[in-house]
């Protein structure tokens, strides 16, 4: 049967860029959808109903939501350069690492940059904090899948990109050589075809940041 | 077969999180032993097998520790996959949905869930019951399309959007009993009745779930405790 595979996501979303990655590192043939969040098309509310949100892949027509969902889906869909380790404490330990991405480290840094004053300062270190923690299990290694990249570098890619974006367009300094390892990891990230050449246009990224930033930060 | 020295579960009595990760094991006839931690004066054992949280549950196998209920879930399923029943569906679409919808429970449904409990003023409350009504509305729809007739989310057996739902039955009885209000009946969803009664009786579950009366204790003291601490 003809696959038919469709990405629904945005130009800047760096969950959908995920998605992307997954599947071209897997060789999978697809169709990207850009949606405008503020005019959501018919199709993505009737696809993610719950949520309305991207990224959402449909394969054959069925839909699928969330992107940590998704990405293990592909992965249990096309077994070509697998994304999971076969090891079931590997798996666990992969899990773990993409959840504190989205659940913690994403939250924390979301906060720095939106919040003002202590509750600022509060975000910072949560945010040191965490990447702390990051460093820590990346320490020796090349990728956080070891030699070819795994779910987890997937994951925490938005720190090479996005991060430095939140960095420029705010003056906030969080991934810089007191993080060596993620510093040198966010280098071997971004030399990957999959990553080098999807990565959404810097300068358009600045403006849109910088105009969410000042509307968190409005100049009194 | 594992010894039961080789697996062991970190846990606290009152956590729906922890009755996710004994479930899988007793679904799997694992046997392991069971540490109750004092969440307020953690253990040794527990800060080193997760320092990024310290929380419970925390699942140790043979010397390795794995944290977070849904990813232990995951873990028994695939350390002990010749073991039946298996926890996941086998088709890759159908064990995407049970994904989606443990992580909406987790990523939205327990925040209401505990906001009805810890929320200061009517209105919040309110608006949080409604929140969790959604979600059991949502649950009820999809156990139709999902359990297919049969007892479960799973089908014939528990499995593990069973699990990552039904671990909250026993605080879903207490927020009834402060609530005065009934959020799984008969009458708003009856489907969701007959499996929570099907899901509490299962020999697997039974023997591990709270009591409601000391739950509900527990979870006044967890509020006063919550408000008097500045926001």
């Amino acid at each position: 049967m003809a696959e038919q595979v469709k990405l629904f996501k945005t130009w800047s979303t760096p969950f959908g860029l995920r998605i992307t990655w997954a599947l071209q590192l897997k060789g999978i043939s697809y169709e990207a959808i850009d949606e405008d969040l503020s005019n959501k098309s018919a199709l993505l509310l009737q696809y993610n109903p719950v949520y309305k949100k991207v990224p959402v892949l449909v394969h054959n027509g069925k839909p699928i939501s969330e992107s940590l969902v998704i990405l293990e889906y592909i992965d249990e869909t096309w077994k070509q350069n697998p994304i999971l380790p076969e090891d079931p404490l590997e798996r666990a330990n992969a899990r773990f690492w993409a959840k504190f991405s989205d659940e913690k480290l994403i939250l924390s840094v979301w906060s720095a940059f939106t919040k003002e004053g202590k509750e600022r300062e509060e975000a910072m270190d949560a945010s040191l904090k965490n990447l702390k923690f990051v460093e820590e299990e990346l320490k020796g290694k090349k990728f956080f899948g070891g030699e070819k990249i795994g779910l987890a570098d997937i994951v925490f890619g938005w720190l090479g990109n996005l991060l430095p974006i939140f960095e420029e367009v705010s003056g906030l300094k969080l991934l810089d050589d007191r993080f060596p390892s993620l510093l040198a990891w966010t280098k071997e990230l971004s030399e990957l075809p999959v990553v080098k050449y999807n990565w959404p246009p810097h300068d358009k990224m600045i403006i849109k940041y910088q105009a969410l930033y000042e509307k968190f930060h409005p100049v009194k | 077969m594992a010894e039961s020295s080789d697996v062991k579960v970190l846990g606290s009595w009152p956590s729906p999180f922890v009755l996710r990760a004994r479930i899988a094991l007793h679904l799997k006839s694992v046997n392991y032993e069971y540490v109750e931690e004092n969440l307020e004066s953690k253990s040794e054992l527990l800060l080193k097998s997760n320092p990024v949280h310290k929380k419970v549950p925390v699942l140790l196998h043979g010397g390795n520790s794995i944290s977070e209920s849904l990813i232990i879930v995951q873990y028994i399923e695939e350390v002990w996959s010749s073991a039946a029943p298996s926890i996941l569906p086998s088709n890759p679409y159908e064990r995407a949905i049970s994904r989606f919808w443990a992580a909406y429970v987790d990523d939205k449904w327990f925040n209401a869930l505990r906001a009805t409990l810890l929320a200061e003023g009517e209105e919040a409350k309110k608006a949080a019951l409604a929140q969790v009504e959604e979600g059991l509305a949502l649950f009820e729809e999809e156990y139709e399309k999902l359990s297919k007739g049969k007892p479960f989310f799973g089908g014939d057996e528990i499995g593990y959007l069973d699990i990552a739902i039904g671990c909250f039955l026993v605080w879903i009885q207490v927020i009834e009993k402060f609530s005065e209000m009934k959020l799984i009946d008969e009458a708003n969803t009856p489907r969701l009745f007959q499996w929570a009664d099907g899901f509490s009786s299962h020999v697997a579950v039974k023997d591990v779930l709270p009591d409601v009366e000391a739950l509900a204790q527990f979870g006044l003291k967890l509020r006063a405790k919550f408000l008097k601490t500045p926001q």
